[in-house]
């Protein structure tokens, strides 16, 4: 285990126009931790997951990420072609909608394959190989591998995203509500297949979630949000049992029990 | 002869803004000390703040005030004051913890929940089975429910697995926050042997136990809760 961070976040603000997006959060990640980010709907989080994954260039503030070679690398002075590099080697982005994560009109194996070929790959049976490896690891049959993620169920396009995207070996993970918008039991076979993947693939994970179940069973830690500022963080389960904001308490008031 | 624990003015009340902003002092002052090797029971009435010092002791509940100094490492932290992920590094190597209940994960068996604390420090998955196997085996865990997940087990099955996780490693310092309660006699008896192992391994235990016997057979000494109580500091 290293004893240096993955990501530092230092005083990030985004601002649209006159909107607040997300105000002046800073933290480290370090590898293998997952984090995860609640608040309520317009809190500033996919703004901030959007920053972060450099899709959104912050109004101020800097985030610096330690490059595989263990160089610091200011993301937000990175050329296009380097964040573009990062983003297919070093990180997944893991979207709530799959179709925004997915090519639809290509087949399941290629979804994968795209990316193997994307950081060099350029033997097909090897490729092949690796896809049917990870469609098995997300539990899709290999007999559905040249079908389109248009004949799949919602369920199973998620899966497959999360396959694109972790087929390259990624060390960080950003995921934006990775099991809003399944069915409830659909979303726990998600959430157990995510655990087990994050857990035995030492994955650093931004995990942003409404769902404050998903931020116990994922996360180590975790950042409250509300009007885009960071109310509270801290270990997962302190700020679940021992909530200090009053945002915070509201919102684990305000569901059974987690 | 070794002290890990050392709890040093520590205090504790919460805050419930969803209710005026009214506060409820619990413990203040908290100050003692746990050796290797002895088992001592915190004692008090309901409410009187036993589980909420032994969630502090575990970083699971934040501390307002004083100490935690642990033993971690070769070295001395203070677990009030430390980061998240000193924390987790403390949970991992040096305090175990038994909670009143199994907080369940979907679809991972009893062996593997006995088992992942001995694999996340690094040991080899089937021996940390096997170590979970004997365990469960001594808490007269019915074999036929080893592979299953524990969510759909009767409290006392799940309590034993949970006593089985919490006993798997060799943590320095282990907390019991009432590990017999849903247990017959017979599982009692074999609780109380392990803590008797524990204590003869040189782990030192902090514990809650209802249960007169139990805590008759494994306690050193008992800390006075009240003692500690908010409002009499205060005044
Ligand atoms: N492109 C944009 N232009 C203007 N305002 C925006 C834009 N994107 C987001 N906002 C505003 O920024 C704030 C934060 O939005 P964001 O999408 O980050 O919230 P969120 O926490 O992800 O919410 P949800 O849980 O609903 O997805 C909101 O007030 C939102 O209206
Ligand atoms: N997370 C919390 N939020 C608010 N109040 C709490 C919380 N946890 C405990 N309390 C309060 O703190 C006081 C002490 O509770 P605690 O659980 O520590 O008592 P105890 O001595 O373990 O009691 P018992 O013997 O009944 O388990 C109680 O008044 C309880 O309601
Ligand atoms: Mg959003
Ligand atoms: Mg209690």
């Amino acid at each position: 285990m290293t004893d240096e961070p993955l990501l530092r976040v230092s005083a990030l603000s985004k601002f649209y126009g006159s909107r607040v997006g997300c105000e002046n959060v800073t933290f480290d990640l370090w590898p293998g931790e997952v984090l995860a980010v609640v608040g309520e709907s317009g809190s500033g989080k996919t703004t901030l997951l959007n920053c972060l994954s450099t899709r959104l260039l912050p109004s101020s503030g800097t985030a610096s990420y330690r490059v595989r070679d263990g160089q610091w690398r200011e993301l937000y002075r990175m050329s296009e072609a380097e964040r573009r590099f990062l983003m297919r080697t070093d990180w997944g982005f893991v979207h709530q909608n799959p179709a925004d994560g997915l090519r639809m009109t290509v087949s399941a194996g290629a979804n994968v394959g795209e990316r193997l070929m994307a950081v060099g790959d350029r033997h097909y049976g090897k490729i092949r190989a690796t896809a049917v490896d990870w469609l098995s690891r997300v539990e899709i049959d290999e007999d559905r591998i040249d079908d389109e993620p248009r004949a799949f169920s919602g369920g199973m396009r998620q899966r497959l995203q999360i396959a694109r995207n972790l087929v390259t070996g990624p060390r960080l993970v950003f995921m934006d509500e990775p099991t809003g918008g399944l069915d409830v039991s659909v979303q726990a076979r998600l959430l157990d297949l995510l655990r087990g993947l994050v857990t035995d693939l030492g994955l650093a994970a931004i995990v942003v979630t409404h769902d404050l179940a998903v931020a116990r069973l994922l996360s180590q830690r975790m950042m409250v949000m509300k009007d885009g500022r960071v109310v509270e963080s801290g270990l997962t389960d302190r700020v679940l049992d021992d909530p200090r904001a009053p945002y915070t308490q509201l919102l684990v008031s305000s569901i059974l029990q987690v | 002869m070794a002290t890990p624990l050392v709890v040093s003015d520590v205090e504790k009340s919460f805050t419930m803004h969803l209710r005026d902003g009214v506060t409820l002092p619990v413990v203040a002052g908290v100050s003692f000390s746990i050796r290797a090797g002895e088992c001592a029971v915190l004692g008090g009435p309901s409410g009187a703040g036993k589980s909420s010092i032994l969630k502090m002791l575990y970083g699971n509940y934040a501390v307002d005030e004083g100490q935690i100094i642990v033993q971690h490492e070769n070295g001395l932290i203070d677990l009030a004051s430390a980061s998240p992920r000193t924390v987790l590094a403390v949970r991992r190597r040096t305090i175990g913890y038994v909670s009143q209940f199994l907080r369940t994960v979907p679809r991972v068996s009893a062996l593997d929940v006995v088992a992942e604390p001995l694999v996340e420090r690094g040991e080899d998955r089937e021996a940390a089975r096997a170590k979970a196997r004997s365990l469960l085996a001594q808490l007269n865990l019915p074999e036929k429910l080893w592979a299953l997940p524990p969510a759909t087990f009767s409290g006392g099955e799940q309590q034993r697995v949970n006593i089985a996780r919490g006993f798997i490693t060799e943590h320095p310092i282990l907390l019991l926050d009432e590990p017999t309660a849903s247990l017959d006699a017979k599982n009692r008896d074999v609780v109380v042997e392990l803590i008797a192992a524990k204590k003869a391994a040189g782990v030192a235990l902090l514990g809650i136990f209802h249960d007169l016997d139990v805590r008759d057979a494994v306690a050193d000494r008992v800390i006075d809760v009240t003692a500690f109580a908010a409002g009499k500091v205060a005044a």
